[in-house]
């Protein structure tokens, strides 16, 4: 809806506003579904999986799954792996259709941009290879939320002391950690790959 | 069966164990006893496998575990029970469920037969009508007890206590350590039981070690233990 208000008085100044919905609709599929979205589940299930690993690591049911003769990696990490790789894509393609509706809502209930004019103009401009963009970065995004909090969760009581403020620093990390990633990988994504 | 040789670890430059050696024959239990830090837990751990040694090493039937590879060291802990000190039940299960957990995922027993051996192993340890509860609703006892079920459901022949009865009242601890007993009639396991309670534990255990400083301060049956004129072992029996 920010985006709708922005969007129209920029595109105004310069007469464009019939450009308010490929512009809203390319922002928020290329970029800002993508990241935000990534964003919002690494505070979310990000910090969920650190803690919840490293609380198992120092109350050694890690160990205990070792001592079964059982992979941990198995069943800690590849079920977050899968998860997030499926949701987070799911959860992306929400943000995108909730935002190009709340961009309608302002531009065109609000402004007096016309429907036709908002998705036609979207539907003109935004193309497949668009839409993949944004799948591909939420799917890589996936990977590096699920890789960083299984990492920092796992290896709480090693790299970031043993206890509870092992484990607090690690949630602290986890989120940390894949923000930054995050915000590096979309910059070497959107430069070099597309 | 388990040869413990001149094992040796350290941590961040502090000496925890300094060449530590015994042997456990098949069959027999040990108490391994000593001040609280003295590396007991560590040598425990060493024993497992879940930790490696600076020096020195642990052979099981004579086969090395403390530098064997991933492939041996599951061979090794088909074989291996592990009650640890807090438990560490799954709490995202139910005591059944948590019992169950290893025969699940490792064996290929049907769904009946694991639930009965399941169910008779909560019998075992008296925790018969608690098996859809899950960790957060049992008692401190209750939780060693559903965790010496897991370790025992595989009808393991090297059981490892790591402080059973730690955290307990007097009684359960009674209980839990009377517990290990009938399960060692019943299972003839090899066991290291790490603890404190002395001496209720004398009664379970074939010998005793006493670790003092990093080292073995004395080895010897639980009567040369209580008869010992040391003066480190007498300080710690009378407090």
């Amino acid at each position: 809806m920010v985006l709708g208000f922005q969007g129209f008085y920029s595109l105004s100044r310069f007469g464009s506003d019939a450009f308010l919905g490929p512009m809203v609709g390319l922002a928020l599929i290329k970029e800002l579904g993508p990241v935000i979205a990534a964003l919002m589940v690494t505070g979310r299930a990000g910090s969920a999986i650190a803690a919840e690993i490293g609380i198992m690591r120092i109350s050694e049911q890690i160990d205990a799954l070792e001592l079964m003769g059982l992979n941990p990696y198995r069943y800690l990490m590849v079920p977050n792996l899968i998860a997030a790789l499926i949701c987070l894509p799911l959860l992306t393609a929400l943000f995108d259709v909730v935002g190009i509706f709340g961009g309608y809502l302002i531009g065109g209930k609000l402004l007096g941009v016309g429907a036709g004019t908002y998705f036609g103009e979207m539907a003109h401009y935004v193309e497949m290879k668009d839409v993949l963009e944004g799948i591909y970065k939420s799917l890589s995004f996936g990977v590096i939320i699920a890789w960083v909090s299984c990492f920092k969760g796992y290896y709480s009581g090693i790299y970031t002391g043993f206890g509870s403020e092992g484990v607090s620093k690690a949630t602290t990390q986890a989120v940390v950690l894949s923000s930054v990633l995050i915000l590096v990988w979309d910059y070497f994504m959107t430069s070099i790959l597309f | 069966m388990i040869k413990i040789d001149n094992l040796q670890k350290s941590f961040d430059g502090h000496d925890v164990l300094k060449g530590i050696s015994f042997e456990v024959g098949k069959g027999q239990v040990f108490a391994l006893v000593g001040g609280s830090g003295g590396g007991k837990s560590v040598l425990l751990k060493h024993v497992a496998g879940l930790m490696k040694p600076d020096r020195g090493s642990v052979t099981v039937d004579g086969t090395e575990i403390s530098g064997s590879g991933q492939k041996s060291l599951r061979a090794f802990r088909e074989r291996l029970g592990f009650l640890f000190q807090g438990g560490a039940l799954f709490d995202s299960l139910s005591v059944f469920d948590n019992v169950a957990f290893p025969l699940k995922e490792k064996s290929k027993l049907s769904r009946d037969v694991i639930r009965e051996k399941v169910l008779m192993e909560l019998e075992n340890v008296g925790l018969s009508g608690s098996e859809h509860r899950y960790p957060s609703q049992i008692s401190g006892g209750m939780v060693k007890r559903a965790a010496l079920a897991r370790a025992l459901v595989e009808d393991p022949e090297i059981m490892l206590f790591d402080e059973p009865t730690t955290g307990l009242d007097p009684v359960t601890g009674q209980s839990i350590l009377k517990l290990i007993d009938s399960c060692h009639r019943r299972l003839s396991f090899t066991g290291i039981i790490v603890t404190h309670e002395i001496p209720k534990v004398f009664a379970i255990v074939d010998h005793v070690i006493m670790l003092h400083q990093g080292l073995v301060r004395l080895e010897g049956t639980p009567s040369d233990f209580m008869e010992s004129h040391d003066p480190v072992i007498q300080a710690f029996l009378n407090g």
